[in-house]
Formats: C-alpha cells, structure tokens, sequence
C-alpha cells in the first residue's frame, strides 16, 4: 500500500528501539559484569562499559561450577526429552489417528487432558514416583489384591522397585509425560489426505511401513519444531532436576548456575562473586539463545502449534 | 489380465445402505465405464473393487478368486485417485517404484521397470523431480505410471480427469484409452462425464442411487436408454421429455393439449392406452413452418455451438431445445413448426420410468 | 469423517501403550496420590496414613501464611501478566508493520524467551541488588531508597520485572502470529474506507486480535501460577518475610524443606483445581476463536 505517515513510521521505531533496549538491557548489564573484576562491579559510580576480565571470569565459571561436567548433563538430558517425546508423540499420534477403534477418543482425551496440570502442581507425588517408579503398578497391585493372592499361593512377597532418583530416567521421563507433541502431531497427521493413505495400501504398505514411509519424512519440519521447543525446555529445566538430583554428577545446569550466589537474606554476609555468577549466567544462556535464533522459523511455529 | 465378476453387492455405513445390490461382470481386457452422478455410489463400488472398503453383502471375485477379504494389494489392483495422490516427498522415480520397493524387488529391476514405463508416458526427463515441480498433466501421467509399473490385472480409475482443465482432459482421455489399448488390461473407470464415459467405455455402466440403471455399450445406451434416467443423463444437450398417452389407432402419443406425436404402429399397439413421457432428443427435432410438424412451439433464444446452433423453444411451460446446423429463419416470439420421425421417438412408462419397447406386453396404467 | 484406517488395530495398541504407561505412571497415578495425601495424615516414606477428611485443607485455609501466599500469587499474576501482555501487543502491533528491520526487531524480541528462569533470576537480582552496579549508586545519592532485602514491596517490584520480561517474548510471538493470521484484505479495505494506520490498529486489528489477546492473557495467568518457581527461588527464595512466597514455592518448601506432604498435597489440589479452572475458561476462548475464522 502506498501509505506515507513519516511521522508515525519514526514513533514506530522509537517505540520497537525502546522495546529491545529493554529486552537487551539486562543481557548487556550481565556482559558488563561479567567482563569485570569484582572490585569494578561493586565500584560507585558504577561501570556502564564492557571491561578486559570477560574471558578470566568465564573461565573462572566455568571450573567453579564445573560448567563442561554439567554441559555434558544438561545435553544428554535434553537430547534424550527431545528424542523421547519427539518418538512417543509420533507414534502414539499415529496410532490415534490411522486407525480405528472404539477406545480412539478415551484414549485421545486420557492424554489429552495431562496438557493441563504442568510438572510443578504435581511435584511433590511425582517425586514419590521418582523414588520408585514401580510405585503406581504396585499401587495396582495392591488394591487389586493381586499381591495378596501371589503372597497367598506362593509365599512371595511383591515388592516392586526401581529408584529413579539420581538417574538419566528419572530426570528425562517425567518431562515426557504431557501430550504437547502428541498433540502437534495429531493435527498434522489430520491434514495428512486420505487418498495417500489409500494409495500406499494399492502399493501394499502396511502401517508400519506407510508410518517410516511417509509419515515420518513428511512430518521433517514437525520435528524440527518439536526439537527446538524441546531441546529449550529441557536444557533449562530447574525444579525437578533440583529435586531429583543428589548426586552431582546428575546436576543440570540451571541448577548449577544458582549455586554461583549464595541464597538471598536479609543479613549481609559477604558479597556475592558477581562477575563469576555474570560469567556463568552468560554460559548457560548461550546454547539456548543460539538454538533459538538458529532455528527461529520452526521454534516460532513448534511453540504456535503446540499450545493451540 | 483378469476377469471381475461382482454379485449382489451392497454396501452400508450404519443404517444407511448406499449401494443396493449392484452385479456386473467385467470381460477381461475390457474397459468398464461407471457412469453416474456423484452420491450414486459409483466411486464405492470402485473402492469396494479395490479393497479399500469394506464389502457389506454380496461377492466380488476377480480372476475367479473371491477377493472379499483380501487387502488391497493381494487383490492385483492398481488405482488412479482423482487428486493423483502422490508421495509428496518422493521424486516422480521414487512414487512409480514404491509398489515394487515394498513388494521386494531388487533396486536393479526396478530401476529398469521405472524407466521403461516412464518412458511410455513420456516421464523420462522427470524423473527425479518432485510431484509438486509438476503440471496437473504431468502429474496424472505419474499416477498412471505408477499404476501400469505393478503390470496390475485390473485398472481402477476414481475419476482421474476431473481435476484437469477441459483441454488436457481430452488429451488424457485419448492417452489413457492409447495406453489401455497398449497393455489391455481389464480396466474399470469411474465418473461423473458423460462425454469421458462415452469415449473411453467398450461398455458403459449408468448408476443412479445406489443401482444400476443400464449396461450398455456407449451407442446402445445413447440410442435405446433403458429408462428416463438414463435417457436425461446421456447426451448432450440433454434429451426433452413430454407426457401423454399412447393412442393406438392413429400410431401416435397424445399430448395434455391434444397435441399429436406420430410413433411406430407396433410400439403404439403394443402399449395402447399407456400412460407415458416421451422422450425426443434435440438432434431429432427438425425445425419446419409454423403448422407443418407435429406441434408449433415459440422461439426464445439460441445458442451458437459453432458446427451447430441449439435453438430454445417454448411449448406451454415446457423448454425444448432443438440442435440444428443449418440456420432456419426464426424470430423471438414467434412459433415455429417441429417435426419428428416416428423412429426418433423415445417412449417411457410414465408410471415406472422404464423403456417401454414394441415387443413388450403393456401391464399397467391401461386406462379402460 | 476419515474413513481411511489401517485395520492392524495391535499395532494401534503398540503405538499408543508406551505414552499411556508414561502419562499413567508419571500423571495420573501421582495426581491421584496428591488427592489420596490431602485427605490423610501420612509419615513422610513409609508408616501407617489415616484418613482425615478435609483436615489438611482445614489447617492450610485456616494458615494465615497460606492466604498471604495466595495473595503474594494474585499480586504477582496481575502484575506480571499486566506488563508483559501490554508490552509485548505493543511492540506487536508496530512490529507487524514491517517497516525497515523488521526481522532485526523480531528475533530481538523473540530470544529472551530461550532464557532459562534461574539465568533471569539470577541477572536481575544482579541488576537490582543493593550492594553492586546502579542501584548501589541510586542508593548513595538518595539512601536506603532502594532495599529488596528488607522491604518487601521492593522485592515483588523486582520479581515482577524480571517474570514479565522473560514472558514478553512468548506473548509477543503469539501476538504477531495473531496479527498476522488477519486478512490482508480486510486491511487494505479498511485503507479504501479512508482509515488510516493507527485508526486501522484500533477499528480493525485489534478486536480481530481479541481472541488471542484473551487466549495470551489466560496463559500468563496460568504459568505465573506454575512457572514461577525458578526466578522467585533464585531472586527471593519466597522472601523477604514471606513477601514473594508464591504458591508453588510455599508447595515446594513445606512439602520438601518442612517435610509436610498431607499439607504440600492439599496445597497442590487448591492449586490445581485453580489452574484446570483457568484451563477451562482458556478452552472456551479457543472454542470462541475456532467459531471466529
């Protein structure tokens, strides 16, 4: 359209500059500091400019939080949602939409309905689970008198464990279990038309093969999405990894990241290693931000589609 | 090569019956045309034929063998789906040998097959583009490569042509009946055209509402249609149908208005007294004077077809519609004369629909 | 209707089994065990639990802390979702303009959202400590102006920025996507009708907008409930005196510092019941908005 408004097209970029100054403000302050001795940080007035210190305090992040050990983690973790849910959502959204069967709908909503209570409402039972994953089958077990009648006939004791405490398991599969993706997947495959289905049944596919066939190289920029979002979510998960995690050779970054400051009181102490804490909260932040950026076009329509 | 024999039958989708009771037999090496309007159940029968759905009663056999529970691909088949269906994501190679690829056979040969076949259809250069790089034509084309590199017994078409502009609808229509010539096999096509049934059909099968109304080859069914259905459904300009009854003595059908039309003595003899619609196609209207043919009729307006001119008159509240080539003198609003060869004459129970012949016996609507 | 179907209906129950058993073990039975928690009285690992009726939310709705958390929680709701809804439909709306930069603008608005929540906590409480950087230099000129550590109104201040600022990015995605989901057509009609720019944002834009707007709206509300916990745990840690203790910190810390699950998990059905209660009005607006196109 042939429009001329000068006037407003400079009030348009004066309000989006000032938008992103806000957005990038924190994320230069974090840089200041973190290119800073900690003496500068904490000088009146303060330092607005970027010093010389950056490299040294990332290093110095980077062995006090034992930044690669958790890097290594936090990647094995992510890779291993992204991968989970990015399998379990295909192949269970397949088996809901290609097929026919009375149980269809139940069990659509039965998954359908976990969009609904994020992980953190649920903690503190699903840390019970963590404990002992076996813990609902034994539940099962229990009421249904099942293990009374094993005890009963056999003499044994059923006692089912499995501690997910402490494990790749523990932290990965509950990050699994919501119906996101399914959900994507579901509504991609819908578009999916009818007659291609038809078609591979003349060429003889049956459903595992149209599945590998078809499906799964005409779903490439659904994964796409779907990793990103994933990949984002898990790298900066931090209650339940904070929860489930003793060990530290199973912590994940972002709870690393606020051990690098000491908790927030009322009473002084000494003063928080602010550069160091800058230094790594910078390190955390850049795998994200990359994939993010990287990827902006699938992570903009994973994230739409997703939540719709 | 396969012969297809189908009895009695129907198909349902819960209480409601679509397709009731429908035989057929299909020579081998012929090309079936199923001709009807959409909802009549044609594309089901298709689809039943194929295995893509679900037989509610009757048998279908092909090559002798009952192939009612079959999957698709035990049954020999290959499909052409209206929209082409392609693999999206595969190269036009690919989406012709996915058949052979999941039915095992090796890279080398099929490799060959795809080739050759391609090459028959002129596909060679595209092989390895994608279905979405491709013109509605040459996408077509793929779908019939894909279907004739399985060398199927039986041919399903679902309407292949109706997502194509009206030129390269004719140019398929004479490439699909070139290549059927080429490798005759049992083929069964399935649409709504007229003309594409017409063309391609050795016979031609007319459906109305879930039965078959007519088989025929394309003439039989143009020349002698079994029932005002068929009559109204095939040609065009459509067929134009008046109602009277049959006076024997003077061998003609007498209009509501006393108007006379002149038919065969035995036919009027042997359904004297009939209730029936007439049914008079426009190539057989000859336009004379006004008072010299069987009735006057007022001219509206005409439409110019170029060989010929479709003439439009008004009788009563009837519409008659009239195909003439050479250019009589008419004026809007004035009447001119229609003459009819009694042989022309189409003659309908006006009770049942049915054609009604010199040979048959009149039974019902006799008025005393 | 499909009517195309595979007919192998054991490999249907093979696809789906692996995330029935997940959701099953990892949802459902834990969210029935919080309903089974919240009416008895259980030793936390083991021992005998007897059922107490509505005992465990008897004692939490009878807590004063409780319903300051509550409270904490709405506060911290309304002025989070507030800020970064108005923030992100501003940017929004001129961003869709697609003047110069464009794209420049876009990705700088969608990239805090790959932040994780402790990286923000943790940079703003940087940016707003007392004792480093600016606020120290406002506070030498006009003492004791600034002081999150000891006043609490402070402190939600700051939790507030630094939540609305991680949401902004996500709001303003879904905004543009919004935006740009309108018609061209009906813009460019709205331009024959004589409206112009910022008259076209008001007449035509913005109620065509209004789905996702209230679409946005109810999930902000709904993650300020849930996903609050890792700023306020690295910022405040629920302090000072309980002035940022939001419900799902004051969850995490009674069930797993206090020990307290019957408690935690009569906290956590309140919780959840108000967050299926904000999902239903969240589906009728989705309802509303698939009517609309």
């Amino acid at each position: 359209m042939i429009e001329r408004t000068p006037i407003l097209n400079i009030a348009t970029h004066a309000i989006l500059v000032f938008g992103l100054l806000f957005l990038l403000l924190p994320l230069y302050l974090v840089i200041v500091a973190a290119s800073h001795s900690l003496q500068d940080v904490v000088a009146v007035p303060p330092n607005l400019l970027p010093g010389d210190q950056l490299w040294i305090n990332l290093q110095a992040a980077w062995a006090k939080g034992h930044l690669g050990e958790r890097f290594v983690t936090t990647f094995i973790v992510a890779m291993g949602v992204m991968t989970g849910k990015i399998v379990l959502s295909c192949i269970t959204a397949f088996g809901i939409v290609f097929f026919d069967h009375r149980l269809k709908m139940p069990i659509f909503w039965l998954i359908f309905i976990t969009l609904m209570l994020p992980l953190e409402v649920r903690i503190v039972p699903t840390y019970a689970v963590a404990a002992n994953a076996f813990l609902p089958f034994q539940t099962l077990l229990d009421l249904s008198g099942i293990t009374w009648v094993i005890n009963a006939v056999s003499g044994v004791e059923v006692k089912l464990e499995w501690n997910l405490l402490n494990s790749y398991a523990g932290l990965i599969m509950p990050l699994i279990a919501t119906a996101t993706g399914t959900f994507l997947y579901r509504q991609f495959f819908l578009t999916i038309p009818e007659e291609l289905v038809e078609a591979a049944k003349m060429d003889g596919a049956g459903p595992v093969r149209f599945l590998w066939d078809m499906l799964i190289p005409l779903s490439r920029t659904n994964i796409a999405a779907l990793a990103t979002i994933m990949f984002v979510y898990a790298w900066n998960q931090y209650l339940w990894p904070l929860l489930v995690v003793t060990d530290q050779s199973y912590a994940m970054i972002a709870v690393e990241l606020s051990r690098l400051v000491p908790k927030f009181t009322a009473t002084g102490g000494e003063v928080p290693k602010w550069h160091i804490a800058m230094a790594g909260t910078l390190i955390v932040m850049l795998p994200p931000i990359v994939v993010v950026v990287a990827m902006q076009r699938w992570f903009v329509r994973g994230l739409i589609n997703t939540d719709k | 090569m396969a012969h297809i024999t189908i009895q009695d039958v129907r198909k349902s989708y819960a209480k409601t019956e679509v397709v009731h009771g429908v035989s057929l037999e299909v020579q081998s090496g012929e090309f079936v045309v199923i001709l009807g309007p959409s909802g009549c159940g044609k594309s089901t029968l298709l689809r039943m034929i194929a295995g893509l759905e679900s037989i509610s009663g009757g048998q279908i056999t092909i090559a002798g063998k009952v192939v009612n529970d079959l999957e698709p691909h035990e049954r020999g088949c290959a499909m052409v789906f209206q929209n082409y269906a392609l693999y999206p994501h595969m190269t036009v190679g690919d989406n012709i040998g996915y058949g052979l690829k999941v039915a095992g056979l090796p890279r080398a040969e099929r490799t060959a097959k795809v080739a050759a076949v391609a090459a028959s259809v002129g596909l060679t250069e595209f092989l390895d583009r994608r279905p979405g790089q491709l013109s509605g034509g040459q996408r077509q084309r793929v779908a019939m490569a894909r279907a004739i590199v399985r060398e199927p017994a039986v041919f399903l078409f679902d309407e292949p042509l109706s997502n194509l502009d009206a030129k390269l609808r004719v140019q398929m229509r004479h490439e699909i009946r070139r290549i059927h010539n080429q490798i005759s096999a049992t083929s069964v096509f399935v649409t709504h055209d007229q003309a594409e049934g017409m063309t391609l059909a050795d016979r031609l099968v007319v459906m109305n509402k879930g039965v078959i109304e007519q088989v025929g080859t394309p003439e039989e069914i143009y020349h002698a249609p079994a029932s005002v259905y068929v009559g109204g459904f095939i040609g065009s300009p459509a067929m134009n149908f008046m109602g009277g009854m049959v006076a024997p003595k003077q061998a003609c059908v007498a209009l509501e208005n006393g108007c006379r039309i002149a038919i065969p003595q035995a036919l009027a003899a042997a359904h004297a007294g009939h209730l029936v619609q007439i049914g008079l196609r426009p190539e057989a209207l000859n336009l004379v004077p006004a008072g010299m043919g069987a009735f006057d009729a007022t001219f509206d307006f005409f439409e110019e077809l170029g060989p010929a001119r479709l003439y439009h008159f008004r009788f009563e509240d009837l519409m008659i519609a009239v195909l003439s080539s050479d250019k009589p003198p008419v004026q809007v609003g004035q009447p001119m004369g229609l003459k009819i060869a009694p042989e022309a004459v189409h003659l309908f129970s006006a009770d049942t629909g049915k054609r009604l012949e010199a040979s048959q016996k009149a039974t019902e609507s006799v008025l005393v | 209707m499909r009517r195309a179907y595979f007919k192998n209906n054991w490999v249907a129950a093979l696809m789906v089994a692996p995330q029935l058993i997940i959701v099953f073990t990892f949802f459902y039975f834990p969210t029935s065990q919080a309903l089974y928690w919240a009416f008895t009285l259980e030793q936390p690992w083991g021992g005998g639990n007897t059922w107490v009726g509505f005992d465990n939310f008897a004692a939490i709705l009878g807590d004063a802390y409780y319903w300051d958390s509550i409270w904490v929680s709405i506060v911290y709701a309304i002025g989070s979702t507030a800020l970064a809804v108005i923030m992100a439909l501003t940017l929004a709306i001129f961003a869709d303009r697609q003047l110069a930069g464009y794209k420049l603008y876009r990705v700088g608005m969608i990239w805090p959202y790959a932040i994780a929540a402790p990286a923000v906590g943790l940079a703003f409480r940087f940016i707003f400590t007392p004792g480093a950087g600016l606020m120290m230099f406002i506070n030498q000129m006009f003492p004791d102006l600034w002081n999150p550590v000891d006043n609490g109104t402070q402190a939600m201040g700051m939790v507030i920025v630094a939540g609305a600022w991680k949401q902004v990015a996500y709001n303003f995605i879904f905004f543009l996507a919004g935006l740009q989901s309108i018609p061209r057509s009906l813009i460019e009609a709205g331009a024959m009708d004589g409206a112009r720019v910022l008259r076209r944002m008001r007449d035509i834009q913005l109620p065509l907008l209004a789905p996702t707007f209230f679409f946005v709206l109810v999930i902000n509300i709904t993650d300020s409930f849930t996903d609050s916990f890792g700023i306020v745990d690295t910022m405040t840690a629920g302090g000072p005196s309980r002035a940022t203790d939001l419900m799902v910190y004051k969850i995490f810390n009674d069930g797993f510092q206090g020990l307290d699950y019957s408690g935690a998990a009569a906290q956590s059905i309140i919780l959840m019941l108000l967050v299926i209660a904000l999902t239903f009005v969240q589906f009728r607006y989705i309802e509303r908005k698939v009517h609309y196109t």
